[in-house]
């Protein structure tokens, strides 16, 4: 196949319609006689509710009707129904279910009324009377009651950590070198720039179009279908542009529920926007504190991994993470402990953020690595690269690529790591003391089952198309790219389509796993129309009947024979002469599995950073990071560059910025809004360089695609944190590192 | 937020009678701080009166005594770009551009820009109790989440702090402000404004209802050699202070004959220590002496939970600033 397109830097085909604002979101879809709905949370984090007084909110002119836990209709019985693709073991929350308050910020109560306005007033006078009980959020104040996980589907994608290997608590004792110590960080929220919002449109009796802000049409469907009794062919979810998501939109959110009751009950249009606040009143990273001791060698070599990490869950799901298992993956070591387990708390079910578990993870990791080489006296480069490895030691199994030591290699010499100081608070300008961290990130690159089709019609058009999801991450783009080389057209004539649940079936779109899954997908539909296309040409010229595929070159819009006695034919020119002037095949894209189950398969990256801190005042100023990413084929260096680039800026974020601050007396978030729960500001990002070491990964799969969505993050906090280090000789072990942590 | 109904007054007089009315009604000039507050339901205005149309009173002024009037409706970014405050009054420039962002200075009003609400988490959320919300209901922030509230000048009924930069630039000037009333006109010093929570802290100052403020006078002087604002945040910008500090000096054969430092982000009101500044007159400036004034300013300063740290970090941030201000360009 002839890469034309694959590989190059093309502008976002969407780009156009997001800036002029003819893309549309889930809420902004009108529709005659739509009721706007407004929700109501609880300000307890358990107990009952006794009393709610609707009479107030029922008077205000507008209201058409509240609905509570009283009143609601009635649902699907089983818990199973409300599972969706990505729901953990447990029973998953049902929005109004009965009295009891399990989370603050539960959704309690919705309005619906005639206007946005009216519903959110009348949502202000409803009062509440709870029967309080203690509640427990604090993960710090509850690790009595840390546990396994329970296991279900999501353990499939989500494995429990390996079974201990060596004596590691002995080898530890006996190591000359030692490091660890005590990580936590707590909660983060999503905050996408597009709040959650739903807009159902009440097509009859029984038949939805709902416009969802998901990353999955299909996940939305299926749990629509399930909880409320509907054919699935009577639910249609539209979501074909999402104002970012980072995970949040991998599950049904209260607001889908909430407004899909509201329309079937009512029999009418009905829209659910939740606002800022209540962001904050559903799934979210979940509080983690992590403990390291790692033992090495007089020479450096790692002798003993011991990490362990509790986790904080809801009381009514297991929500899990892959949090421990990434160390021996990355360094080997003879003896590994490695633990995870799950405190239930008072609050909302976690849920996946950018690099799940990974960013979590390998925090302490390469922190205690930054300490371990320290202590050696070495380079925590050269460290690093005495405890490499080419095999993914908890399995045994190589990797089917791994171009890590090209990563330190550009990356250090972009950044000028040579010029190093190893001693801590060596380096300053004026009042700022100036370092230079580096730690290292992996992600696993994996691939679902998906479907795609590809249309090919008479006016020279091609078509592809999806159920999947593209939330700001580049998925038009890059399909259509690939679209464009499969079957040899130029990219003005390529279209893909996605977003939809009446299209072929693709699952959630998370885990960076939507470029290798989507874009195989749409190269067997490709090929499936390739194929069509040769059958056409021989049902209709003779000259084809004894060629085969592999004889044709499909470019510039023709089937191009290799024998040249065979004349070639226009695709235009099969699709004219076919029944509706259209050639389509519609294919699944199936992971190859024979290959892959031999190999581990992961994305890597080395990312370097330079920090200033204010001597006195602690002030961090990250002024130069440089990523190196190790991630298969990039398909397009410009949307790959926007993602890490993001990745890199949550990055800073996450180790200096974010953090949702509770009040663990009541439970409740305290700073829900984008004044007071801060991420990066444009004067807190400074020079960001990026560079792609590509790989040449045929395992993976054709294209030799691996993902980029999260191996932006992981490694930005930790490398940000040892360049704190290296400039204050401090080490900070919690996150966000703050101002008067570094005094 | 409720319904609310709306009228322009086109003289400060007509909105002095229309408010002392209704004791409901509100005042609306850039709303940038108004709304927000209706839309979380802690301002229930049943009227807004509309300030906006009022002539005159945008305009940024000399005086004759060659001081400046900033008119009430003035936006706080022409204030901070205006060429004679630029000029005579840099502090009160930097301390502007120090706070917000430039989409709400352009739509904030110097008059609002004093009556700006604290942003304590707990005033924020209706469900929680607040005693400068809600009188005698409590104050959820003393023991609870308070890395933002004060360390000086609370009391066990409030811990909130004023979050303007602006104010803490205008306190360490001098600065008047002009109110009129449906009785007629007063003069209130700045630094008598804002006030202490005490056991009553829902009055943020000492404006009555009914008045409004017309425009607010810097005297001559206004100490543009040397001079810093100094802001600590959680983040680089478009955050609230943990500790800020306006400083300006006056010297003169090498010694300070006048000091002036006043802190924002730890009290409920710009904090000014006249005894510290009276400590460094006719000293010659040094570390020494801004670190001795800086153990004055701070004197009963009180830790909570969350915030201890801010008390340290003032006196660094003082002498630092005090430092800076010594060579402002640099």
């Amino acid at each position: 196949m002839q890469q034309k397109y694959i590989g190059k830097a093309i502008s976002r085909v969407d780009g156009p319609a997001k800036v002029t604002g003819t893309a549309k979101y889930a809420a902004e879809y009108n529709v005659p006689d739509l009721h706007y709905g407004y929700v109501v949370n609880s300000t307890i984090a358990n107990g009952e509710i006794e009393k709610i007084n609707l009479t107030k909110a029922a008077m205000v002119d507008g209201v058409v009707k509240i609905y509570t836990h009283e009143n609601r209709p009635s649902t699907a019985w089983l818990s199973l129904n409300y599972a969706d693709m990505d729901a953990p073991p447990g029973k998953p929350f049902v929005p109004m279910h009965n009295n009891k308050v399990v989370y603050n910020g539960q959704p309690i109560a919705m309005v619906v009324a005639k206007s946005f306005e009216v519903a959110r007033y009348a949502a202000s006078l409803i009062t509440v009377e709870y029967k309080a009980d203690k509640s427990d959020t604090d993960l710090v104040a509850n690790l009595q009651n840390a546990r396994d996980p329970k296991k279900g589907l999501a353990s499939f994608l989500k494995p429990p950590p390996p079974k201990p290997k060596g004596n590691a608590a002995k080898a530890y004792e006996a190591a000359p070198l030692k490091a660890g110590g005590s990580f936590y960080h707590g909660v983060e929220h999503h905050n996408p720039m597009e709040p959650f919002a739903t807009t159902v449109v009440y097509e009859d009796k029984d038949k939805l179009k709902i416009y969802d802000k998901t990353q999955g049409s299909v996940n939305t469907q299926m749990y629509v279908a399930n909880v409320f009794g509907l054919k699935f062919k009577d639910v249609r979810v539209l979501s074909p542009f999402v104002g970012g998501a980072f995970g949040s939109g991998l599950r049904p959110q209260y607001q889908l529920f909430l407004s899909v009751m509201a329309a079937l009950d009512m029999q009418c249009n009905v829209r659910l926007t939740l606002n800022r606040h209540q962001m904050f009143t559903f799934g979210h990273r979940p509080a983690t504190l992590q403990n390291t001791f790692y033992g090495a060698d007089a020479d450096g070599k790692l002798q003993s991994i011991q990490h362990e990490s509790v986790a904080e869950t809801s009381t009514y799901e297991d929500y899990t993470e892959i949090v421990v298992n990434w160390a021996n993956m990355i360094y080997p070591s003879p003896n590994v402990n490695l633990q995870y387990k799950l405190a239930p708390l008072n609050m909302a079910s976690p849920m996946d953020m950018r690099a799940p578990g990974g960013a979590t993870g390998m925090h302490p990791v390469e922190i205690t690595i930054d300490e371990l080489a320290h202590q050696a006296g070495m380079d925590p480069v050269e460290f690093r690269l005495l405890n490499y490895t080419d095999e993914d030691e908890t399995t045994g199994k190589p990797y089917s690529s791994k171009e890590l030591k090209e990563c330190f290699k550009q990356a250090a010499e972009k950044f000028g790591w040579a010029k190093r100081n190893p001693q801590p608070r060596s380096m300053r300008r004026g009042h700022k003391l100036v370092g230079w961290g580096m730690a290292t990130g992996i992600w696993e690159a994996m691939q679902v089952p998906t479907r795609a089709e590809a249309i090919l019609t008479a006016d020279g058009k091609l078509t592809v198309r999806s159920a999947t999801a593209d939330f700001g991450t580049g998925t038009y783009t890059v399909m259509a790219q690939i679209a464009a080389d499969a079957m040899g057209m130029s990219l003005d004539n390529v279209t893909f389509e996605l977003g939809d649940s009446d299209m072929p079936f693709a699952p959630i779109s998370g885990g960076s796993f939507t470029a290798a899954s989507c874009g195989t997908a749409v190269q067997a539909a490709c090929l499936g129309l390739k194929k069509k296309l040769l059958k056409k040409a021989q049902s209709t010229n003779a000259e084809y009947k004894s060629v085969n595929l592999d004889d044709i070159a499909f470019v510039d819009g023709q089937l191009q024979p290799t024998n040249s006695a065979v004349k070639p034919i226009a695709y235009t020119d099969l699709a004219a002469a076919s029944k509706n002037k259209q050639i389509a095949s519609k294919n699944m894209g199936w992971p190859q599995m024979m290959k892959q189950r031999k190999y581990t398969r992961a994305a890597h990256s080395a990312i370097f950073a330079e920090v200033e801190v204010d001597e006195d005042f602690g002030v961090v100023k990250v002024t130069r990071l440089v990523s190196a990413i190790a991630a298969g084929k990039i398909l397009n260096p410009k949307t790959a560059r926007s993602q890490i680039l993001g990745g890199m800026v949550w990055g800073i974020s996450k180790a200096l910025r974010e953090e949702s601050v509770m009040d663990h007396r009541i439970g409740r978030f305290m700073n829900t809004n984008l004044g007071e729960y801060h991420t990066p500001v444009n004067a807190d990002i400074h020079q960001l360089d990026v560079i792609f070491v590509e790989e040449d990964d045929q395992i993976v799969n054709d294209l030799g695609i691996k993902g980029i969505g999260e191996i932006g993050l992981v490694g930005v906090p930790p490398a940000i944190a040892n360049a704190i280090f290296h400039a204050t000789g401090k080490r900070v072990r919690n996150l966000p590192i703050k101002l008067n942590d570094l005094m | 937020m409720n319904n609310f109904t709306y009228i322009a007054a086109d003289t400060p007089k007509q909105a002095a009678n229309i408010i002392s009315q209704n004791p409901d009604a509100a005042f609306i000039a850039g709303g940038t701080n108004l709304i927000d507050l209706m839309k979380e339901n802690i301002a229930k205005p049943n009227q807004l009166i509309d300030l906006n149309k009022i002539p005159g009173l945008d305009e940024i002024t000399e005086l004759p005594d060659a001081g400046l009037r900033l008119g009430a409706l003035a936006r706080n970014a022409d204030t901070a770009y205006h060429p004679l405050v630029q000029e005579r009054y840099p502090l009160l420039a930097d301390a502007i551009l120090a706070g917000a962002s430039a989409q709400l200075r352009n739509m904030a009003t110097n008059g609002g820009n004093l009556l700006q609400r604290t942003r304590c988490y707990y005033f924020y959320d209706i469900a929680t109790p607040c005693n400068k919300r809600e009188p005698g209901s409590g104050c959820a922030a003393y023991d609870g989440y308070n890395r933002m509230n004060a360390i000086l000048g609370s009391s066990e009924h409030c811990v909130a702090v004023f979050p303007s930069d602006m104010c803490v630039a205008l306190a360490a000037l001098n600065a008047t402000v002009n109110v009129s009333g449906a009785t007629g006109e007063r003069q209130i010093p700045f630094n008598e404004f804002h006030r202490l929570p005490g056991d009553t802290p829902q009055l943020d100052n000492n404006l009555q209802h009914g008045e409004i403020i017309t425009s607010i006078d810097l005297p001559p002087g206004g100490l543009n050699k040397n001079y810093s604002y100094l802001k600590l945040r959680d983040r680089t910008s478009y955050a609230f202070a943990l500790v800020s500090i306006a400083t300006a000096f006056e010297l003169k054969d090498g010694l300070i004959v006048d000091a002036r430092i006043a802190l924002g982000g730890v009290a409920h009101k710009p904090w000014r220590v006249t005894e510290a500044e009276e400590f460094l007159k006719n000293k010659q400036p040094a570390k020494e002496s801004f670190t001795q004034a800086a153990t004055l300013i701070l004197k009963g300063a009180v830790g909570l939970k969350h915030n201890a740290f801010k008390i340290e970090l003032a006196k660094r941030a003082i002498v630092r600033n005090c430092l800076t201000a010594l060579n402002p360009d640099k």
